[in-house]
C-alpha cells in the first residue's frame, strides 16, 4: 500500500494541472466566495424625476444613491430608465403620494428597496416592475440559459475537439485535402447547432415551466446569443489547443466556468462585490450575456441600452474565435510554414 | 517517379530528431523504415506526410490529396461505423455514391470487412481496427501510402492479410514507405532504411545490405564480449569488427544480423569518427 500511496504521490506531482486544482483552486475558490458571495446590497442607483425632485433626493435615505435627478421626468421616463438599467429605483413626484418604480429584475436590490421603502408606509406607493412578485427563478433562468450555453461551449466543444488529436485522427484530418478552415467550421459547426438548439429548448421551457415573461426583441435575444456562443466555442477550442486528453480540457473548462457563477452577476449582485474581485467580472462573458438576456427577456430592453453589452461581446468574439481558430489552424498545418522546400510531384529532386 | 526527403534534419528545440537523412521512395516499391525506439522512423513519416516542419532539407511528396498515411494506433473515427468511416473519407476526397462503392466495396471485401460495415470502428478488433484504418488511407488510390507500423500488435493472420493489401496497393502502382519493427516484413520490402538516433545508418536491397554487413558473425554458447553479443533462440550470436578468434562458427547474417551489428557498430565507431 506504501508503494501504491507513494506512486499516486509521484504522478501528482507531475501533473501540473491537477496540483494546480488541489491547491489554487480551493484558494481561489475561498477567495472569491468570501467576497462575492454577498447579497447584501448596500447601494442602489436611484433616479428621482418630478417636480420637486432635487428636494427629496436631498432627503434620500444613503442607501439610495441617486443618480439621476430630472424635475421634468415622469413615471414613462421612470419605467424607460428602469428597463435601460440606468437605474434600479425610479421615484416620481408626479403623483400623490409619490410612486416608487423598482426594477424587479434586480432582486437583491429590489428587495433591499422595498423593505426601506416599506417603512414609509402610505408616504409613498411603491410599484415593482418586470418582476412583480421578485420570484428568483425569473432572474436566474435568463443567466442559466447563458451558463448552459458555456457548457457546451467549452467543455464539450474542447472534448470534442481533444478527442481527435486523443485517437490520432487530427493528423489524418491534417493530410486530407480540407482547407484547415474547413476543418474547423466542420468541427464547431455541429456544436454551435446543438448549442442553439439547447437555449431555444430551454428557453422555451423556462417560459412554461416558471411562467417566466419574454417581453423583448427574440432577433436581439437569438443575436445576443450567437455572439456569447462565438465566444465561448472559441474558449471550447482555445482550451483543446492547450490539453492532450479530455481530463485536461475538462479541468481547464472547470477554471473557467465556476469563477463565472460566481461573478457574472448571475447569483450574486455585482454591485455587492468588492473591487478587489469585482474587475474579474468585467472580463467575463457571461457577465455581459446576463445583462442581455435579463435586460431583453424580463425588462424588453432593446439595443439602445444594451448595445455596450453587445459590443464588449463582439470584441471579445472576436478577439477568443480568432485567436482558437489560428492556434487550431497551426495544429492542423505545421508544413505550411515550412521553411523547407517542399517539392510537389514530378518537380525536380 | 519516386518521392522521399534528401538531406533532411528536423529538430525540436534542442533535440536532433532527423539528421540529413536522405530516403528515396519509389513507386511500385515498398520501403521500410527500421530502427530502434526514438530512430527517428515515425517523425521521418511525419515529415514525409507534411505534419512535421523540416529544418532544413528537400522534402519530396505527392501534391494535395493524393498521399494516403496510416498513423501508428488510428485510422479510423471509433464512434463512426465502418460504413461511416468510408462515407467521410470518400466525401473528403470527393467520392461519393457509384464511385465510391466501386472503390470502397473491392478494398472492404479484401479487408474482410465487407459484413462489419455496420459495426463500430472502436468495437472493431485490433487488426481489424489496423485494416479499417489501411482500406480509408488507401481508398482514393493514392501515389504515396504513408504506413507507421501498420503491424504492430496485429495478430499474424491479419498481418499476412495486410501484406497482401499492401502488395496490391504496390501492384497498382503505389510508393509505400513504412516502418516496421519486425525484420521478416522489413526483408519482404524492396529497400530498407536503418535508423538510429536520427540518422541512417545502413540503407539499401535487403540483399544487398546482407551481402555488406561490416565484420562479421559469429554463432555461439559463450559470447566473448557479451555487449557485442545477442541471444537468439538457445544461442548467442556475436558481432566481431575486425578479426574473429579460431574456433568459433562463422554465420551467414540475416536482416535482423546485420541491423543489430550496424546499430552496434556506430556505437564503437561513431559517425564523422575516422578509425
Amino acid at each position: 500500500m506504501r508503494a501504491m500511496i507513494l506512486k499516486e504521490f509521484r504522478e501528482l506531482r507531475r501533473d501540473r494541472r491537477t496540483m494546480a486544482m488541489i491547491i489554487v483552486f480551493p484558494l481561489l475558490m475561498l477567495i472569491i466566495f468570501g467576497y462575492a458571495a454577498n447579497f447584501n446590497v448596500e447601494s442602489i442607483p436611484t433616479a428621482i424625476l418630478g417636480p420637486g425632485a432635487e428636494q427629496v433626493a436631498q432627503q434620500a435615505p444613503d442607501l439610495f444613491d441617486v443618480t439621476v435627478v430630472d424635475s421634468t421626468g415622469t413615471s414613462e421616463t421612470a419605467q424607460t430608465l428602469l428597463r435601460d438599467a440606468e437605474a434600479q429605483v425610479a421615484i416620481t413626484t408626479d403623483t400623490e403620494p409619490p410612486t416608487a418604480f423598482i426594477d424587479g429584475s434586480s432582486l437583491f436590490a429590489a428587495g433591499k428597496a422595498v423593505g426601506a421603502l416599506g417603512r414609509l408606509g402610505d408616504r409613498i406607493t411603491v410599484d415593482i416592475l418586470f418582476n412583480p412578485d421578485l420570484i428568483t427563478s425569473w432572474v436566474l433562468v435568463p443567466a442559466l440559459i447563458g451558463y448552459i450555453l458555456m457548457f457546451i461551449g467549452t467543455v464539450v466543444t474542447s472534448i470534442g475537439l481533444v478527442r481527435e488529436r486523443e485517437n490520432g485522427t487530427l493528423e489524418q484530418l491534417a493530410v486530407m485535402p480540407l482547407s484547415p478552415v474547413a476543418v474547423i467550421v466542420g468541427k464547431i459547426a455541429p456544436y454551435f447547432i446543438l448549442a442553439s438548439i439547447d437555449m431555444v429548448i430551454v428557453t422555451v421551457l423556462a417560459m412554461i415551466l416558471f411562467s417566466i415573461p419574454f417581453v423583448g426583441n427574440v432577433l436581439l435575444f437569438g443575436v445576443g446569443a450567437a455572439i456569447f456562443l462565438f465566444v465561448v466555442l472559441g474558449v471550447g477550442v482555445l482550451i483543446s489547443t492547450v490539453s492532450q486528453t479530455s481530463g485536461q480540457a475538462i479541468q481547464l473548462a472547470i477554471f473557467f466556468l465556476v469563477p463565472q457563477i460566481l461573478l457574472s452577476g448571475m447569483i450574486f449582485p455585482i454591485e455587492a462585490i468588492p473591487w478587489g474581485i469585482r474587475w474579474l467580472s468585467y472580463f467575463m462573458p457571461l457577465t455581459y450575456y446576463t445583462k442581455i438576456s435579463q435586460g431583453i427577456m424580463l425588462r424588453g430592453a432593446g439595443l439602445d441600452s444594451l448595445w455596450p453589452a453587445f459590443v464588449v461581446l463582439t470584441v471579445m468574439a472576436v478577439f477568443v474565435f480568432t485567436g482558437a481558430v489560428l492556434r487550431f489552424r497551426r495544429d492542423l498545418t505545421p508544413h505550411r510554414v515550412s521553411e523547407a522546400p517542399v517539392q510537389p510531384e514530378g518537380a525536380p529532386a | 517517379m519516386s518521392f522521399g526527403v534528401e538531406n533532411l534534419t528536423v529538430r525540436f528545440g534542442r533535440v536532433t530528431a532527423l539528421d540529413a537523412v536522405s530516403v528515396v521512395v519509389r513507386r511500385g516499391e515498398v520501403t521500410a523504415l527500421v530502427g530502434g525506439d526514438g530512430a527517428g522512423k515515425t517523425t521521418l513519416l511525419r515529415t514525409l506526410a507534411g505534419l512535421v516542419e523540416p529544418t532544413s532539407g528537400t522534402v519530396r511528396r505527392p501534391g494535395v490529396g493524393r498521399l494516403g498515411y496510416l498513423p501508428a494506433g488510428a485510422g479510423s473515427w471509433k464512434n463512426l461505423t465502418v460504413a461511416e468511416n468510408v462515407s467521410f473519407i470518400g466525401g473528403a476526397y470527393g467520392l461519393s455514391g457509384a464511385d465510391l462503392a466501386d472503390r470502397a466495396d473491392p478494398i472492404l471485401e479484401r479487408a474482410g470487412l465487407a459484413d462489419a460495415r455496420d459495426r463500430l470502428a472502436g468495437q472493431l478488433s485490433g487488426g481489424m481496427k489496423t485494416k479499417l484504418g489501411f482500406s480509408l488511407a488507401m481508398l482514393h488510390s493514392p501515389d504515396l501510402l504513408v504506413l507507421d507500423e501498420p503491424t504492430t500488435g496485429v495478430d499474424p493472420v491479419s498481418r499476412i492479410e495486410l501484406w497482401r493489401m499492401i502488395s496490391e496497393a504496390v501492384a497498382d502502382g503505389a510508393a509505400v514507405v513504412m516502418a516496421t519493427t519486425y525484420m521478416d516484413e522489413a526483408e519482404r520490402a524492396a529497400f530498407v532504411v536503418l535508423l538510429g538516433d536520427g540518422r541512417v545508418l545502413l540503407s539499401g536491397e535487403p540483399d544487398e545490405l546482407i551481402g555488406s554487413m561490416p565484420g562479421t558473425i559469429v554463432e555461439t554458447d559463450a559470447p566473448v564480449d557479451s555487449s557485442l553479443a545477442w541471444r537468439v533462440g538457445p544461442v548467442f550470436h556475436e558481432w566481431f569488427p575486425w578479426t574473429v578468434p579460431d574456433g568459433l562458427t562463422w554465420l551467414r547474417p540475416d536482416l535482423e544480423d546485420v541491423c543489430i551489428a550496424a546499430e552496434l557498430r556506430d556505437r564503437l565507431i561513431p559517425v564523422g569518427d575516422t578509425q
